[in-house]
């Protein structure tokens, strides 16, 4: 077991007594089976990463190695801060005026939070893909092609070639294959979603953030985008947010367990999943009074 | 984490609660009837009792629906709940241990049947029911203890009835080479002889199944699959366990 020595905001106000009750515990994280984690490359590294919106504290203290070409899931309740963690790995909260944030956030060793990083480069190599699908108001194939013509790609036989990769790569190509140049807003919710996928691998990204991918799709769309996350994590290092456990336990490697801005567990999603080292963990993957 | 005996009784959902209840109960129960089977067979032995062990036979059924009706309860917990954790470990644990208690009934029911066998031959202090005594009544409480020890998520007593089990391979093993003595010094004893041996030898599978339902226990309650382990290596593994 891991123990440390949260930093405590004292501006952070707690929203009931009860959230005050666990803000003053210290609070341990504990690592489930880390021995799991030995053999893993090493894509991203979160060290003491603290996050504030404005006086309030969103993330604390936060300790993560996210391994490569692997699925890593983030799950807690909601406002446990992992959408915002999610942000950070591709500086998305550089948007948000009131965040400040310290501590390191590694990839490849790199801090992507230092001065020289070119944020656009870091979104290239980084991308990602939210709850409600966003395609451009254009064509499907455009869509696709949107993020090389951007990078001043022109010809035309390299971005045919990459628009049919992405979409075979995003397992859309054979439903959209005759209609290419058609409106991407034809298209379902979940092929939709797959559509801005494809949009994302088509800049060969090294990470890829899914925040919520399936929450708004039916159960059919859902379980495509689950058999595409097996496929692409042969290579892409993954990071996906979620509500549905069962859904972190079906396509996760790895899954970390948040809750009030603390990383409460980590480790490989089978023993976490079936034997959680953490009591919050194990009251929250079984539906009991936290 | 190790689960304690309240943690079933926590869920948002009420009714998910009542289930894993139900399920808890229902094994008790079941384990209760098998218990009871096997005090009756090898009473009936003892006593060449032929009308308590034409009941060990017939009730054997019993045993057999509520295996089948908890494992009905647990298949519909697994489908509509997807349980995680302690709660995934508790339907696996109950699935497994109702197929042992229904192989503890089976044995009862081959004990009861060598009953009825001897029974019909009507001969005064036969050799070798000091033996059946002896083993039987430590499977007996093998079995009561492994039950309480599910019922109480006692990691103690699951560990006590893991060591009673190497106890009774060893007196059984001693008891088997007793029986082969009578043979050879008297020929004429052989089949009664090897209808006691028949019995001794289920007495000893229960003792089985018993450690069986022990090494469920562990897995409970620790999480830690302690199959096919010895009792040293179990017994150093939940150390570790406290020492973390």
């Amino acid at each position: 077991m891991l123990e440390e020595t949260t930093k405590r905001n004292h501006e952070t106000a707690p929203a009931s007594s009860a959230d005050a009750a666990v803000a003053a515990a210290p609070r341990p994280q504990t690592q489930g089976n880390p021995m799991a984690m030995e053999d893993e490359s090493i894509k991203l590294e979160i060290n003491n990463l603290n996050l504030f919106y404005g006086k309030d504290q969103a993330l604390k203290n936060i300790n993560l190695k996210i391994p490569e070409k692997k699925v890593t899931a983030f799950i807690g309740p909601s406002g446990c801060g992992k959408s915002t963690l999610l942000r950070c790995f591709n500086r998305m909260n550089d948007l948000v005026d009131s965040c400040r944030i310290e501590g390191k956030l590694l990839m490849d060793g790199n801090n992507i939070y230092d001065k020289k990083v070119d944020v656009a480069e870091l979104r290239r190599q980084v991308g990602m893909v939210f709850q409600k699908p966003n395609p451009f108001p254009k064509s499907i194939y455009e869509n696709v092609a949107y993020g090389l013509r951007l990078q001043g790609v022109k010809s035309r036989r390299v971005l045919d070639e990459v628009v049919e990769k992405s979409l075979r790569g995003a397992a859309l190509w054979e439903e959209v294959k005759d209609r290419l140049h058609d409106n991407a807003f034809g298209l379902s919710g979940g092929q939709q979603q797959r559509l801005v996928i494809a949009r994302a691998i088509a800049i060969e990204p090294e990470v890829i953030l899914l925040d919520e991918p399936a929450s708004a799709l039916d159960p059919i769309s859902t379980l495509k985008i689950e058999e595409l996350i097996y496929e692409l994590k042969n290579h892409y290092t993954i990071v996906i947010v979620t509500h549905n456990m069962q859904q972190a336990a079906r396509v996760s490697d790895y899954t970390a367990f948040m809750y009030m801005g603390d990383l409460v567990e980590f480790g490989d999603t089978d023993s976490l999943f079936t034997n959680p080292t953490n009591k919050q963990t194990e009251d929250y993957i079984t539906g009991r009074y936290g | 984490m190790v689960m304690d005996i309240k943690s079933h009784t926590h869920h948002i959902s009420q009714q998910y609660n009542l289930e894993l209840d139900e399920i808890k109960t229902k094994l008790s129960e079941m384990g209760g009837l098998a218990q009871r089977q096997v005090n009756d067979a090898i009473q009936s032995l003892i006593d060449a009792d032929s009308e308590t062990a034409e009941r060990v036979v017939r009730d054997d059924d019993d045993v057999n629906d509520m295996e089948v009706d908890i494992d009905e309860d647990c298949i519909r917990i697994l489908a509509r709940r997807q349980p995680a954790a302690s709660d995934l470990r508790l339907v696996i644990a109950v699935t497994k241990a109702i197929t042992d208690l229904e192989r503890v009934g089976d044995e009862a029911s081959k004990i009861a049947r060598q009953a009825l066998a001897l029974s019909g031959e009507g001969s005064s202090a036969p050799r070798g029911y000091v033996e059946v005594r002896h083993i039987g009544g430590h499977v007996s409480r093998m079995l009561s203890d492994a039950l309480d020890a599910f019922a109480r998520l006692d990691i103690e007593l699951a560990l006590r009835v893991v060591q009673t089990d190497r106890t009774v391979d060893m007196e059984y093993n001693s008891a088997m080479r007793e029986m082969i003595t009578f043979m050879i010094e008297d020929p004429r004893s052989i089949t009664r002889a090897l209808n006691i041996m028949w019995s001794l030898r289920a007495l000893e599978r229960i003792g089985d199944h018993a450690r069986n339902l022990a090494q469920y226990v562990v897995y409970l309650v620790k999480g830690e699959d302690v199959r096919h382990e010895t009792y040293d290596e179990i017994q150093e593994q939940i150390q570790d366990d406290k020492a973390d």
